[in-house]
């Protein structure tokens, strides 16, 4: 299997060909409607964060009211998909600081966001732009989630979020006491190291706090509310989350060969954000969520096809998954225009 | 040294308002930005955070966006006020004339 630490051996590599900092296959598209598409709008986001929270907060009510009943299930299934799932996507876009025109807005829902997933807000800001940057170079992206030949339990691990909360405890304690780890100094600048340590020691003591509170109250419903919702509510990120790279290139320089753009319908678009163009959103990470129909369709014809649903790419994801498992030269090939 | 002086990088009229433009000066890559108050700035045209171009960034009011990363600028200064951009952008020194934007490097 191919050594995907990053700063490790295979960063040297991508060095040597070039692939660091490289530059990226760009579709046409005239500047004029390129600055329409840029265009950011408070309006928008906040009717679709405002619509987001009412459904997190009102799930929530329902799940508190019908604790120790049945009805606790569906109502704790909805909280922690909002909590857990739909938090990625604002997490994600609130990140770029292109969901709102307002900076203060964006870094304020990226930060709730980002407690909810379980991401020390910092050092994620930089992990992201390296993904930007090198997105699927191994040995220098920090988020190739799916890696090629590893095994299969981790895929379904992740649907709990077990091996990035492990990986995520590490990183805050280690944090905490003001040291980074090996990847992440990486990617990170020490300068802003401080922030991290900052985050992560509120993070633990967060967490700290909900955990005395449950022990204080003999009961696990304050953590089923904040905590547990990362990993019981987690599995429709991951669902999302697979169709964006995953059985694709490694180490090419053309988002149109390692990153997927997949149909979903209105209700899958809300809670993901729109980021199933997920192709036109690393072509053009300054195009907000809400123009990337738009954008999709002015780039429709120098792109590949995109997969008709969410179903039509997983079936040709997990079976890649399961060859490369054995053959990592297995790939997903891409026809582009 | 050779002493600064004037080139023409754009006729004014050919860079819309709340928008930015490319333009060459020898090795110099340079980003010309027209806030929507018809001010123009100019600065380097590659962020300094990330290997891209400026010039096809995004601008609002008088910050402009990294295409890439999204790290921010102010074109007035050049300072750098939204991470991942850290380190300030170069300026230069421009003005107007016979409907020109002239810059001094």
């Amino acid at each position: 299997m191919r050594d995907y630490t990053v700063g490790g051996p295979e960063a040297k590599n991508a060095t040597a060909n070039n692939l660091v900092e490289a530059d990226w296959y760009k579709p046409h598209v005239e500047r004029e409607t390129m600055k329409a598409l840029m265009a950011r709008s408070n309006g928008i986001a906040a009717r679709d964060t405002i619509l987001w929270l009412v459904l997190l907060v009102g799930s929530g009510i329902l799940a508190y009211r019908s604790w120790g009943s049945w009805w606790a299930v569906p109502a704790f299934a909805l909280y922690g998909v909002m909590y857990g799932s739909a938090s990625d996507a604002r997490w994600h876009e609130c990140g770029h600081r292109t969901a709102f025109r307002s900076r203060l807005a964006n870094d304020v829902i990226y930060h709730v966001a980002a407690f909810m997933d379980f991401r020390e807000p910092i050092s994620w800001r930089w992990s992201h732009a390296r993904h930007h940057s090198d997105t699927i170079i191994v040995g220098r992206d920090p988020e190739i989630a799916f890696q090629r030949g590893a095994p299969l339990v981790n895929t379904f691990l992740e649907l709990f979020a077990v091996r990035t909360i492990i990986a995520e405890s590490k990183k805050l304690f280690l944090n905490a006491v003001g040291r980074p780890t090996k990847e992440q100094a990486d990617f990170q600048p020490a300068e802003e190291m401080r922030g991290s340590i900052w985050w992560s020691r509120v993070y633990i003591l967060a967490f700290a706090g909900v955990i005395t509170w449950c022990i204080a109250a003999g009961s696990v419903l304050p953590a089923m509310f904040i905590g547990l919702p990362t990993i019981y509510g987690r599995w429709l990120m991951v669902v999302y989350g697979i169709t964006q790279h995953a059985g694709l290139a490694e180490d090419v320089l053309d988002h149109r060969l390692n990153t997927r753009t997949v149909m979903m319908n209105r209700v899958n678009r809300f809670m993901y954000l729109n980021m199933n163009y997920h192709l036109e959103h690393h072509i053009f990470p300054t195009v907000p969520y809400h123009a990337l129909p738009k954008l999709h369709a002015t780039v429709a014809d120098q792109l590949p096809t995109p997969h008709r649903s969410i179903w039509h790419a997983i079936r040709e994801i997990l079976p890649t998954l399961v060859k490369q498992r054995n053959d990592q030269s297995v790939v997903l090939a891409r026809v582009v225009p | 040294m050779t002493e600064p002086s004037w080139h023409v990088v754009a006729r004014f009229d050919d860079v819309a308002k709340d928008d930015v433009v490319a333009a060459t000066i020898g090795d110099a890559a340079l980003a010309i930005v027209r806030t929507n108050d018809n001010r123009v700035f100019v600065l380097d045209a590659t962020c300094t955070h990330g290997r891209a171009s400026l010039a096809d960034g995004f601008v609002d009011g008088t910050e402009i966006e990294c295409p890439k990363h999204n790290g921010r600028f102010e074109v007035t200064t050049g300072e750098a006020v939204a991470s991942p951009a850290r380190a300030a952008l170069r300026t230069y020194p421009c003005r107007l004339s016979d409907g020109c934007i002239e810059v001094q490097l």
